[in-house]
């Protein structure tokens, strides 16, 4: 098991190598930097020294070497339009858009999963139906509409909640959040509504595929032949091996709220790093495109970490070599 | 017959399932009568879709929409249980009537130790706690000889061989002793040797508990080793009821004595070639008028293909077919057919 954790971490670690390399070659590819630092007034002289202050006259593998050294020790430059270290920029961002993505998660898991069971369970009862004609809604129209459509309706139509921004933050467990305060927490419903509908129509239609196919297997046949109730044939048994092959699209699809967050930012200003990420593409700030680039590299290959160990939790197949 | 009547298990009465569909129903189980009586092993075989299995899954409600019981009774100690709603059937299930399945690498959830899934299936039947659930799952594998049951209890499926995870299976659909047990090709699945094994352990658990035991098979040298009485289904007809022994000796329908024809022995002579059964089963689709065999029959008459065959009485079996019917049959048939047994050319024509 240990030896299945230090090969995972490894692999993720060979991933964000390869990312990290994608992002440095946006550094060398998207013009020169000098362009943007150094005035129209600057020498011959004044590039040729500032090229090689910035190491720039380097093989690339070296310059590459100490671009990965100085991720490391989250030394991500500086960026290119307030001067500010990218990784504090980064850090006063961060906190906004997880939070999203955790109450969108959390929305979309708990959503997904209950209506999946419970269409695949009452596959012809109306109210299932229509939950799955429903839910083509959300797999169809894009975030961004959604995200409008929800402004138009709660703020605008019937102003129950703010059309932007993150509201008041308050400390909650010594975590500075808006999930604190009211005002924060009204203020965070229709984003996380709009970033978690698709994966939770996903997730939904995700696991009442499965589900089905889960309640056709022989071991449910044979459950229902020892005479078990359906409640324990539905949760205990079916829900389990349901959610078994579920597991790994659910963790990319967490992956890529934090990925998506970028749009539902844009529509509802909140201030994370999405945001962040659209205002620096506007500025062609290279710094903070690059360190974005990684930390969403990052989170996938932390997601799909965890992923693999719930995997050998849930599943004692894969535990074998352990025994 | 008083005696008969007081041991009486499962009577089956002119079981009828249909399949509905756009193009129109289909029939797979036809007019099926049995019975089992307890402490009996009653094999039921036939070919691939004679309707063997769906009979199984009738009798226990399993059957899966669209298909369902059209007509018939069926009835377990004198209690109809075709008719039952959804919650009296979950408790006849597992506590009256046990069934095995086929695939025991199937058959058992995989993600759940074996200790649970017996005291799970326990707790639902009888009225124990938790940990006396526990003891009796221990005792239910000790029961179909596992060794180790106590450690094997925190086992899961994937950890135990075929043969092994049957034997799990049948402690699964016997640890709250059912009366009656469905074994739908229990041994299908299994190598030769443990066929013999699981088969033996059957007959064992059968006899100590005075149990009734329908066995589902395709495999006549199962039917031979195991079975008191033998059902012989074709295209979802009884073709024939009989002991055993004697089916296997003289069987009075023409197709059982092609199924005898077809099946491999010891006493046969070397270099004697099986014999074929010519042509196959007609389709669910194009149901005969008559005799449902008469197109692959050697002895067939005319009446064979206007009328259907009644099941009629005949020494100790019971038999679908005219050729011994005393009121159509000529005399000299029967004879014939039992010659016929191993030499099927020159006969009935």
């Amino acid at each position: 098991m240990l030896a299945y954790i230090i090969r995972r971490v490894f692999q993720g670690a060979f991933v964000l190598l390869i990312v990290g390399f994608i992002a440095f070659c946006m550094f060398r590819f998207m013009g020169d930097p000098l362009e943007s630092i150094l005035g129209q007034e600057a020498t011959a002289l004044d590039r040729i020294e500032l090229r090689e202050r910035l190491g720039l006259n380097d093989p690339i593998v070296l310059q590459y070497g100490r671009f990965v050294g100085n991720a490391v020790q989250g030394e991500f430059g500086i960026s290119y339009r307030n001067g500010v270290p990218v990784a504090e920029l980064i850090s006063q961002r961060l906190p906004a858009t997880l939070e999203l993505a955790l109450v969108s998660a959390v929305l979309a898991l708990v959503f997904g999963i209950v209506l999946g069971v419970y269409t695949a369970i009452k596959r012809e009862g109306w109210l299932a139906n229509s939950i799955m004609s429903l839910s083509l809604i959300g797999v169809s129209l894009p975030t961004f509409l959604i995200g409008i459509l929800l402004i138009w309706i709660f703020a605008v139509e019937l102003g129950w909640l703010p059309s932007f921004g993150r509201g008041d933050t308050g400390s909650l467990f010594g975590i500075q959040t808006s999930l604190a305060t009211v005002s924060g927490i009204k203020s965070i419903i229709l984003p996380a509504i709009t970033l978690g509908l698709y994966q939770m129509t996903l997730i939904m239609r995700l696991v009442r595929a499965e589900m089905l196919e889960v309640l056709r297997a022989d071991y449910i046949r044979f459950a229902r032949a020892r005479g078990l109730s359906e409640r324990a044939i539905n949760f205990s048994h079916a829900l389990k091996n349901t959610l078994l092959p579920v597991i790994t699209i659910i963790g990319l699809q967490l992956g890529q709220i934090i990925a998506f967050a970028i749009i539902t930012e844009t529509v509802f200003q909140w201030p994370g790093v999405g945001l962040l990420f659209i205002n620096a593409v506007q500025f062609v700030d290279i710094p903070v495109m690059t360190t974005y680039l990684l930390l969403v590299g990052a989170m996938f290959v932390v997601l799909n970490l965890l992923v693999d160990l719930l995997y050998a939790v849930i599943d004692p197949r894969l535990r074998v070599a352990k025994r | 017959m008083n005696s008969d009547s007081s041991d009486l298990l499962l009577d089956v009465n002119n079981l009828r399932v249909e399949i509905a569909q756009r193009q129109g129903t289909l029939t797979p189980v036809d007019d099926v009568s049995f019975k089992i009586n307890a402490g009996e092993i009653v094999g039921v075989v036939g070919e691939s879709g004679a309707g063997k299995s769906i009979t199984g899954a009738a009798i226990i409600g399993l059957l899966e929409r669209p298909a369902g019981i059209a007509g018939g009774t069926v009835s377990l100690l004198g209690q109809r249980i075709d008719n039952l709603p959804l919650k009296e059937l979950r408790k006849i299930r597992g506590s009256q009537i046990g069934t095995i399945f086929q695939d025991p690498l199937t058959s058992l959830n995989p993600l759940q130790r074996i200790g649970d899934q017996l005291a799970e299936t326990a707790l639902a039947h009888l009225p124990v706690s938790r940990s006396e659930a526990r003891d009796l799952a221990l005792a239910a594998l000790e029961d179909v000889g596992i060794p180790g049951a106590a450690q094997r209890l925190n086992a899961y499926p994937h950890e135990f061989s075929g043969g092994m995870r049957q034997r799990v299976v049948i402690a699964l659909a016997l640890i709250a002793e059912p009366s009656l047990v469905i074994a739908d090709e229990p041994t299908t699945a299994l190598d030769v040797s443990v066929q013999a094994q699981i088969l033996t352990l059957l007959k064992d658990l059968c006899l100590k508990r005075g149990m009734g035991v329908m066995l589902i098979t395709h495999d006549m040298g199962v039917i031979a080793e195991t079975t008191d009485r033998v059902v012989v289904l074709y295209a979802g007809r009884v073709a024939e009821v009989g002991p055993t022994a004697s089916v296997m000796r003289a069987p009075l329908h023409p197709y059982t004595a092609g199924l005898m024809g077809a099946t491999p022995s010891a006493t046969r002579r070397q270099g004697e070639r099986l014999q074929q059964i010519p042509g196959s089963m007609p389709s669910l689709r194009n149901a005969t008028v008559g005799c449902a065999f008469a197109a692959r029959c050697q002895h067939v008459m005319p009446q064979c293909i206007d009328v259907r065959p009644p099941l009629i009485e005949h020494e100790s079996h019971e038999v679908a077919c005219y050729l011994h019917d005393p009121t159509v049959a000529p005399d000299g048939a029967r004879h014939q057919l039992i010659s016929s047994h191993g030499n099927s050319d020159g006969v009935g024509q």
